[in-house]
């Protein structure tokens, strides 16, 4: 209520509507606030990633640049130096590539099939099990990383990226077994009795009813794999050596490699290459992609 | 046989993930454990040799400091990135028509690996060329904001990383709890003429208790095993200024070659994590067998 306002219904309800609309217009710009809080890293890495050095040292962190250059990105491709070698990213790109996709293929296809048994075949001790597996994705990994890379010397895998591809999928299937499970949870028990009493086996359940059912859940679980695993550092770091490491390690080299000039613009372009798969299935996917955090944090 | 081999097919299927989570879960976290207790330097060492490394550990300035950090980091980030994600909840609950487009700019950061987001704000933050320059520039001659290099703030650094990649995500959290507040109950408190902050404080977020447990939880875990994000923005220094117990660990078992204290300070974190998710998990699991 304002005091002045004239004892008229039509003043009255105007500004009541004046008021609105100004409380409106500043709850917005809060918002709006907010998104440029959230998006100015992002533009300072491509304005800075686009800039000369010598513009860099020059200009101000957010300017646009003047010149746009692609000398960045190309140095951060093809040429950055991780350490002795100099042959940029490129090679780190294709060993998280041929790392990622093997390692979430088989890493979904057991969850799948993990979540099927529990959430139907249940049998004595399921749920033992499942408690048992939900745990380890909780674990800090610090906790099997000496054990684990004596085993994988073991094993002859030490350094490679098979081994690494073997953890991504012994430490994933907790939650992709998690994903599966509470999704094949809500699947009546009826259809499966009804599909038994047809005589169907345990395959031909799986395959004909809850593979064709399963195209969301399966969305989710690739998505946040791949994302897990594009994304990991700490068991790249630790399992892999020069020539067999993800991106994320080979990023970290370049920015935190101490010969030469420091090239930001190189750095800048490195990290949104680095960044690029995984922001592009968020674009793309995102819907699917908050359903995978939820589903981690919040199980139902 | 065959019909026996039926029968079982679901425990066969089952079986070597099972067996590979009790030999690389559990087998590696008992093996890590049993390291822990014994005099193992460079090469493990299987006799137990009683509580050594874990006096070594809580002798050492470095893993005091490393701890200290935790303390100082997980408090700020839970609590900033929970207060920051609320508020961004209730605001956009407000039937914004750009809700979805402004939903995804405030969620992008948790797509993005912990080393970029490192890598980026190491150089917002660059004293010579980042924001300092930046604010110089504007003609706030005497402004500094060196935190990055600073050993008393560094850590602080690594919180506003922090908080900048989760807490879109505990919005998002929030927001999807807002959403499932019964509506009637608030049609009627409306029609009561209750002000809408007092509908928000008295009814809804009081309703949303277990969604605030969710994202403690979610944001404690994050906390504890930070250490991508360490490393690329302050590499734990200046010094060890920045270590966690993450750094700590990881430079025992790979750069000074301690397997002992590797392992007693991974038992650490283990029991930190263990604290907090077991009851989480135990009630989570209890209440969906009720």
């Amino acid at each position: 209520m304002t005091n002045f306002a004239p004892a008229s219904t039509f003043n009255a309800g105007s500004a009541g509507k004046w008021r609105r609309a100004i409380l409106r217009l500043i709850l917005l710009s809060v918002l709006v606030i907010f998104a440029l809080f959230y998006l100015m890293p992002l533009f300072v890495m491509v304005t800075t990633s686009l800039k000369s050095l010598e513009e860099i040292r020059t200009g101000s962190l957010v300017a646009l640049p003047r010149e746009v250059t692609f000398e960045a990105w190309r140095t951060a491709w093809s040429s950055a130096c991780t350490g002795i070698q100099c042959e940029g990213l490129r090679p780190y790109f294709w060993n998280s590539v041929q790392l990622a996709i093997p390692a979430v293929l088989i890493s979904t296809l057991l969850g799948a099939i993990n979540g099927y048994v529990i959430a139907q075949w249940k049998f004595r001790g399921a749920n033992l099990i499942f408690s048992l597996m939900l745990f380890g994705c909780f674990i800090p990994f610090q906790v099997v990383l000496l054990p684990m890379a004596r085993t994988l010397g073991l094993m002859g895998l030490a350094g490679s990226i098979p081994g690494l591809i073997f953890v991504h999928v012994v430490y994933g299937i907790g939650f992709t077994t998690l994903f599966f499970r509470n999704y094949y949870v809500s699947v009546p028990s009826e259809l499966v009795k009804a599909a038994k009493v047809d005589g169907a086996g345990f395959f031909r359940i799986f395959w004909s009813i809850f593979l064709p059912l399963s195209l969301p859940i399966i969305v989710v679980t690739v998505i946040w794999q791949f994302t897990q695993i594009w994304n990991d550092f700490l068991f790249g770091v630790s399992f892999s050596q020069a020539g067999t490491q993800p991106i994320t390690v080979a990023l970290n080299n370049i920015v935190n490699s101490t010969t030469g000039v420091k090239e930001y613009n190189v750095d800048m372009a490195a990290a949104i290459i680095a960044a690029l798969p995984t922001l592009l299935v968020y674009v793309v996917a995102g819907k699917y992609f908050i359903r995978g955090l939820t589903a981690g944090s919040v199980k139902g | 046989m065959v019909d026996w081999f039926q029968r079982h097919i679901p425990k066969i299927v089952l079986a070597p993930s099972f067996a590979a989570v009790l030999l690389f879960v559990y087998g590696f976290i008992g093996w890590t454990a049993w390291v822990s207790f014994t005099r193992s330097r460079l090469l493990p060492k299987y006799d137990i040799a009683g509580f050594i490394q874990y006096k070594r550990l809580f002798a050492s300035p470095r893993w005091e400091t490393a701890l200290n950090n935790l303390f100082i980091f997980g408090f700020l980030f839970i609590v900033i990135a929970m207060i920051l994600g609320l508020l961004i909840a209730i605001l956009l609950d407000q039937k914004i028509r750009t809700e979805g487009v402004l939903r995804t700019i405030y969620l992008y950061p948790m797509a993005l690996s912990m080393i970029v987001t490192g890598t980026a704000w190491k150089w917002i933050m660059n004293p010579g060329l980042g924001i300092e320059a930046l604010v110089r520039g504007w003609g706030f001659e005497s402004f500094s904001f060196d935190w990055v290099i600073d050993p008393k703030m560094a850590i602080y650094a690594v919180v506003i990383a922090g908080v900048w990649q989760a807490s879109g995500f505990v919005m998002a959290l929030f927001l999807a709890g807002l959403r499932s507040v019964d509506g009637e109950i608030i049609k009627a408190a409306q029609v009561d003429g209750i002000p809408t902050w007092r509908i928000y404080s008295a009814i809804i977020i009081p309703s949303m208790a277990p969604i605030f447990l969710s994202a403690f939880i979610v944001l404690a875990h994050l906390a504890i095993k930070s250490f991508d994000l360490v490393i690329a923005l302050t590499g734990g220094g200046p010094g060890y200024a920045t270590d966690l117990p993450a750094t700590y660990m990881y430079t025992m078992a790979f750069s000074r070659g301690d397997i002992g204290q590797a392992a007693s300070s991974a038992m650490i974190m283990m029991a930190v994590v263990f604290t907090i998710v077991v009851p989480y998990l135990y009630s989570e699991l209890r209440a969906k067998h009720d």
